[in-house]
């Protein structure tokens, strides 16, 4: 069917398409090579063994021949040839006379023996006594008697064609079965990879499509395809966090902007409905108009938080001096402090540099202390004291705002500085639960945190900040 | 004063125009940029108010043009945008002051007439004086009538600032940008109190009070008694 067949060849062309395949097929052609050269190093090696050897053993035996020769007559020669010509795999031998005539041997030869010279010979020759008269090749010595007869002994090159022969086919058999192992090896691997890469290709378009929960198959092999799918998954999770946020955000945005707005209405209803007088009118457009600012101050706490959650400040970061923002704000907050009787005290390691924006800063620290003014007047006649302090730990700088009033429960103290959370149930106090959190996502956005701490009594706010990086306390304004 | 407004939403340019001719000023309104930007430059405006996102031509833009055709007619730029950066953005591309949407009305008149006042060259003056009070700002003095007042750096950097807008509402906010140059919004009662301690100090025991509040608003110094 043509469209099996379409189908067939795509399939195959997105295997011969992968890396893993065109890698395979690369190592694959580096092993035949291998694989050629190290069998035909082999035969060469082996041949050029088998002729040292056939010569050596030629050589023995036409010198014992040439010194029987030498010693006795022809006959005893002759006889010699004759005995040993008859046995088992035995060398080549005949003897000629000048005339060219065969005077004794065992073997047929196809060329003149006359025309040779002394020396080494391959000729082609025939056993008489065998059935076949195929012609065989034999390497053969040629050697000149002192009577002038001529002696020839010659070993048959059978055994040297059957190993050229085999190693031919070892030659064939192997690259064959390279071939097949290597292909084969080739398209299980390439299968394999694509397998993992399809299954992360599924996973991912199932995401797109809206399930965003649905993760990368890992295998638990830890494989590069495992770190892989790992390090998307973190990110996924990264992404899920942040559309958590974004979730949580406008939720609460829904529910606190909501509230304020409904108040607003409502008190333009009530007077709307009720203000008979100009300034009962007047008093009602005063209390919408504050309410409405109110509005906005939650409005840009959360964006901040929001911009907090979602990336960081490090292009309007610079080296500033933090002494300069904790005495500005200190000096901002002092005589409200002193008129709440909560002297404000600061105490400062001399010469710490920040890497901060100022303006952001500056606004977490009088979140803080602005805290400490709401919740941290003691029980106790005179002992509220508010404390700045800033040191230098371990390459990081603390920034601490410490009260001495009730502090917070230590259970409470991560949901505090979530947004919106107030521990003041009755809502007494003003304020929308925003400010805690607002200076949590200011330490984050600086690359930093917020902890909070128990003062005993009181709380102690603590921002890490990163330090500065260079040497220069920069009085850049932010 | 002559006022031009830039602003593309019709009903907010027309609110901010309207009172601004309610307080007694001139002012015109161009509904995008490139308008904006042709008023600007061949009006003779003593402050522009220029919304940032404006259709036709950016409000940045818009004030980067007219920088480049040398002329310096204060600008304050409105914007939605209230991020950090973005009021960076603004005074580098050469506005005068940024403000906030949604503003008061009375804090956009005071930062327009503070702008205004800028340009005057009379504003660097070496001393200012309301009524006997008088501030010197090259030898660091401050007196009423014949006697001296010891001030704290920051109090006689604030007296300064009001000093130099007499006779104008100077807000909050105002304040904490230009004496303590932080830009948020202080959410108690932090500024009045300086306030309150700056005017113990220039106001007490003496007949005439000269540093006023303007509800709603902001605060005043200014010599009723004339």
């Amino acid at each position: 069917m043509p469209a099996e067949g379409t189908g067939f060849i795509a399939s195959v062309g997105r295997i011969v398409r992968t890396t893993a395949f065109k890698l395979s097929a690369v190592y694959l052609m580096m092993f035949v090579f291998f694989a050629v050269f190290v069998l035909g190093y082999l035969a060469w090696n082996t041949r050029r063994l088998l002729d040292a050897q056939i010569t050596e053993t030629i050589e023995t035996e036409i010198n014992s021949l040439a010194a029987q020769s030498r010693q006795g007559d022809i006959r005893r020669l002759t006889a010699i040839i004759e005995r040993r010509g008859r046995q088992l795999g035995s060398f080549i031998y005949l003897l000629v006379d000048n005339k060219g005539d065969s005077v004794t041997g065992n073997a047929i030869l196809h060329v003149p023996a006359l025309d040779q010279r002394p020396g080494w010979i391959e000729a082609e020759f025939n056993w008489p006594d065998e059935a076949d008269d195929r012609k065989r090749l034999a390497k053969i010595r040629v050697f000149l008697l002192q009577s002038g007869l001529r002696l020839f002994v010659g070993r048959d090159l059978e055994e040297r064609a059957r190993l050229e022969l085999s190693i031919r086919r070892a030659r064939g058999w192997s690259l064959l079965m390279v071939l097949l192992l290597g292909g084969f090896g080739a398209w299980f691997v390439t299968k394999r990879v694509l397998g993992r890469v399809d299954a992360i290709a599924a996973s991912s378009a199932r995401i797109m499509d809206g399930n965003l929960s649905e993760r990368l198959p890992v295998s638990n092999t830890n494989d590069e395809f495992d770190r892989l799918a790992g390090h998307l998954n973190q990110m996924l999770d990264r992404i899920g966090e942040l559309m958590d946020g974004l979730r949580e955000l406008s939720d609460n945005v829904a529910h606190d902007l909501r509230t304020p707005l409904t108040r607003l209405r409502n008190g333009a209803e009530e007077t709307l409905r009720k203000a008979t007088s100009l300034e009962e009118s007047r008093e009602g457009l005063e209390r919408a108009i504050a309410e409405s600012d109110g509005l906005i101050r939650v409005f840009e706490a959360i964006l901040m938080i929001a911009r907090a959650e979602t990336g960081n400040l490090a292009t309007s970061l610079k080296d500033v001096s933090l002494e300069e923002i904790a005495s500005s704000i200190a000096e901002l907050y002092e005589p409200l402090a002193e008129e709440a009787g909560m002297p404000l005290r600061l105490a400062l390691e001399p010469g710490l540099c920040v890497r901060a924006n100022r303006e952001l800063l500056g606004r977490a620290l009088a979140n803080l202390v602005d805290n400490a003014l709401k919740y941290g007047a003691s029980t106790a006649v005179g002992a509220s004291e508010i404390m700045i302090t800033g040191r230098k730990i371990d390459g990081m700088i603390e920034l601490s705002v410490s009260d001495r009033g009730a502090g917070i429960p230590e259970d409470d103290r991560e949901r505090v500085m979530e947004r919106f959370v107030r521990l003041d149930r009755s809502r007494a106090k003003p304020g929308f639960g925003l400010g805690l959190s607002l200076v949590a996502a200011i330490a984050k956005l600086h690359g930093g945190q917020m902890r909070l701490e128990d003062n005993a009594p009181g709380l102690r706010a603590v921002l890490v900040l990163p330090a500065a990086s260079g040497n220069d306390p920069g009085d850049e304004k932010a | 004063m002559k006022i031009l407004v830039v602003e593309d939403d019709a009903e907010a340019g027309r609110y901010l125009t309207r009172a601004l001719n309610e307080s007694g000023h001139v002012a015109d309104l161009a509904a995008d940029g490139e308008i904006g930007l042709e008023m600007a430059l061949s009006g003779t405006y003593d402050v522009l108010v220029v919304d940032r996102m404006l259709p036709k031509r950016d409000g940045l833009s818009l004030i980067m043009a007219l920088r480049s055709e040398k002329r310096s007619t204060p600008v304050l730029i409105l914007s939605a945008l209230g991020q950090v950066d973005d009021r960076v953005l603004g005074l580098r591309a050469g506005g005068d002051d940024y403000l906030t949407k949604p503003y008061a009305f009375t804090e956009c008149l005071a930062r327009i007439e503070a702008l205004a006042r800028r340009q005057n060259p009379q504003s660097a003056q070496l001393t200012y004086r309301v009524g006997d009070l008088e501030l010197d700002r090259l030898a660091h003095r401050v007196t009423r009538g014949d006697e001296e007042i010891l001030l704290q750096p920051r109090e006689f950097r604030l007296l300064e600032y009001l000093m130099r807008h007499a006779g104008q509402v100077v807000t909050r906010t105002m304040l904490l940008e230009n004496v303590w140059d932080y830009h948020f919004d202080p959410q108690t009662n932090v500024i009045d109190v300086h306030i309150s301690r700056l005017r113990g100090k220039i106001d007490k025991g003496q007949g005439a009070s000269l540093l006023h509040t303007v509800r709603g608003a902001g605060y005043m110094i200014r010599d009723n008694a004339r």
